[in-house]
């Protein structure tokens, strides 16, 4: 397999792409400038380490390590889920119903994933382990923080419609099971839409990846489909679980709707 | 026949309040602005966190899941929230029997209609008819004619009254208006920060 090697041009190449939009939005005075430096300054930083973190990991194979770096980027995707998230659950539930969902759906997952599909030898072997993981956890990250976006965000503008129907004698899980079922709704969409428009309009990045690698298309396509399925099953899972919790959390013990428990 | 008793019922800095409706009897409840009127049902009602008990012939709240309470104290918002895009929608048992819309002045087809259709006021009638459909032992409306005209408040009157007798419901009845609460209520209480005090039949609503 060739692979394709950047020059320092490439790179500054890009950069300026970046940096031509930044001017643009700083120029129309779009609130937007900063965040997106930001974020594309922490992208370059953040790929750069974990360059290195897994070249040293690929060389010792130690599943001591991959445990760790597992760790690590759960905990860092559960504090992006919670941050991305307007009005979330105030003290440890906030943090712990997204990273708590995430590891249970993202975790079961990937090893499935490992130890029946990809099988690598051994399976926790981090050339596979950890770019699938990071798959897993990447996606239910966007879906939780969207999911739990929207319940905490619509049980607070339709505080009154939920506590009619409370007052009628509805449980909790009654009342709230339209805000509910949206949440779930809006939490899917980009795995649905990755899905819909897979091979017509995107060529998802793990089959990309391969195919400019230099593997057979249909190959690349066959572990894709796998890959894909198994991932929006994952997220699917976390969020349910995400929004359930978090609805259980949202009410109390008698059945009332505890919006307090949000921040503000 | 069910008795409403509220004992040492605390919210917020309010209370404690102590209550007693007999059955089928109506008690009028006054108070200032943001005294804590709607609080005060909410917490009956065990819609928000309290201390206190509140009891349905003996039987307190706590004995029972929170949604079987709410079925039996039926309470009444003052501006009632409609989620189902059709009226018929929020009536999954239909009708309570004599409680239907001709009662409170409305055609049959009502069910049909979209609830952006209604008026604040047919809001509030059909609210009422919503509540009687599930047949609770006990009534707690939030002024309930606060959108009404004079004939819509005497229909609603004469329901509640209807329903009260026939059941032998408590009724807690809250109102701006005392000459109302003088037709309504056999006795009036003005609710304020620290507790329930007597209050006094307003003079134009005489006998």
């Amino acid at each position: 397999m060739t692979l394709i090697h950047l020059t320092g041009w490439d790179v500054l190449l890009a950069t300026a792409l970046l940096l031509l939009l930044a001017g643009i939005t700083l120029r129309l005075q779009l609130t937007v400038t900063r965040p997106l430096v930001v974020a594309a300054l922490r992208m370059g930083v953040q790929l750069l380490l974990i360059a290195y973190v897994l070249e040293g990991l690929f060389a010792s194979n130690n599943p001591a390590l991959v445990a760790l770096l597992a760790a690590v980027m759960l905990a860092v995707a559960g504090r992006e889920a919670l941050v991305r998230q307007r009005r979330r659950l105030s003290g440890f539930w906030g943090y712990g119903v997204g990273t708590g969902a995430m590891f249970v759906a993202s975790f079961g997952v990937t090893l499935l994933v490992l130890t029946a599909l990809v099988s690598p030898e051994p399976w926790y072997g981090p050339r596979f382990a950890v770019p699938i993981l990071g798959l897993m956890l990447g996606n239910t990250m966007s879906a939780v923080a969207l999911g739990l976006n929207h319940l905490f965000t619509t049980a607070s503008a339709q505080r009154e419609q939920i506590e009619q129907r409370l007052a009628l004698g509805e449980p909790y899980a009654q009342a709230v099971a339209d805000i509910r079922a949206e949440s779930v709704h809006t939490g899917l969409i980009p795995v649905m839409n990755g899905m819909a428009a897979a091979g017509l309009v995107s060529l998802p990045g793990i089959m990309t990846g391969q195919i400019l690698a230099g593997a057979p298309p249909v190959e690349a396509v066959k572990y894709q489909i796998v890959l894909m399925l198994c991932l929006a099953a994952g997220t699917g899972l976390g969020l349910l679980v995400a929004v359930w919790s978090a609805c259980r959390r949202l009410f109390d013990e008698r059945d009332r709707l505890r919006l307090d428990r949000l921040t503000p | 026949m069910p008795r409403l008793s509220v004992a040492a019922l605390t919210f917020l800095t309010h209370g404690p309040y102590d209550l007693t409706v007999e059955a089928g009897e109506c008690v009028g409840l006054m108070g200032l602005s943001g005294a804590g009127k709607s609080l005060f049902l909410r917490a009956v009602a065990d819609l928000d966190p309290h201390g206190g008990t509140a009891a349905l012939d003996g039987v307190p709240a706590e004995a029972m899941p929170a949604p079987a309470w709410r079925r039996k104290v039926g309470l009444m918002p003052a501006t009632p929230v409609w989620w189902h895009p059709r009226v018929g929608d929020h009536f999954p048992a239909g009708f309570a029997q004599g409680y239907t819309p001709e009662a409170v002045a409305l055609p049959e087809e009502v069910t049909n209609w979209p609830v952006g259709r209604l008026s604040a006021g047919e809001r509030q009638r059909l609210a009422l008819l919503r509540l009687l459909a599930r047949r609770p032992a006990c009534l707690l409306l939030d002024e309930p004619t606060a959108n009404l005209d004079r004939r819509g408040t005497a229909r609603v009157e004469a329901l509640v009254a209807r329903y009260r007798e026939a059941t032998g419901a408590p009724v807690v009845w809250v109102a701006h208006d005392p000459a109302q609460l003088g037709r309504v209520a056999s006795r009036i209480l003005t609710l304020e920060a620290a507790g329930l005090a007597p209050g006094e039949l307003a003079a134009e609503a005489g006998p």
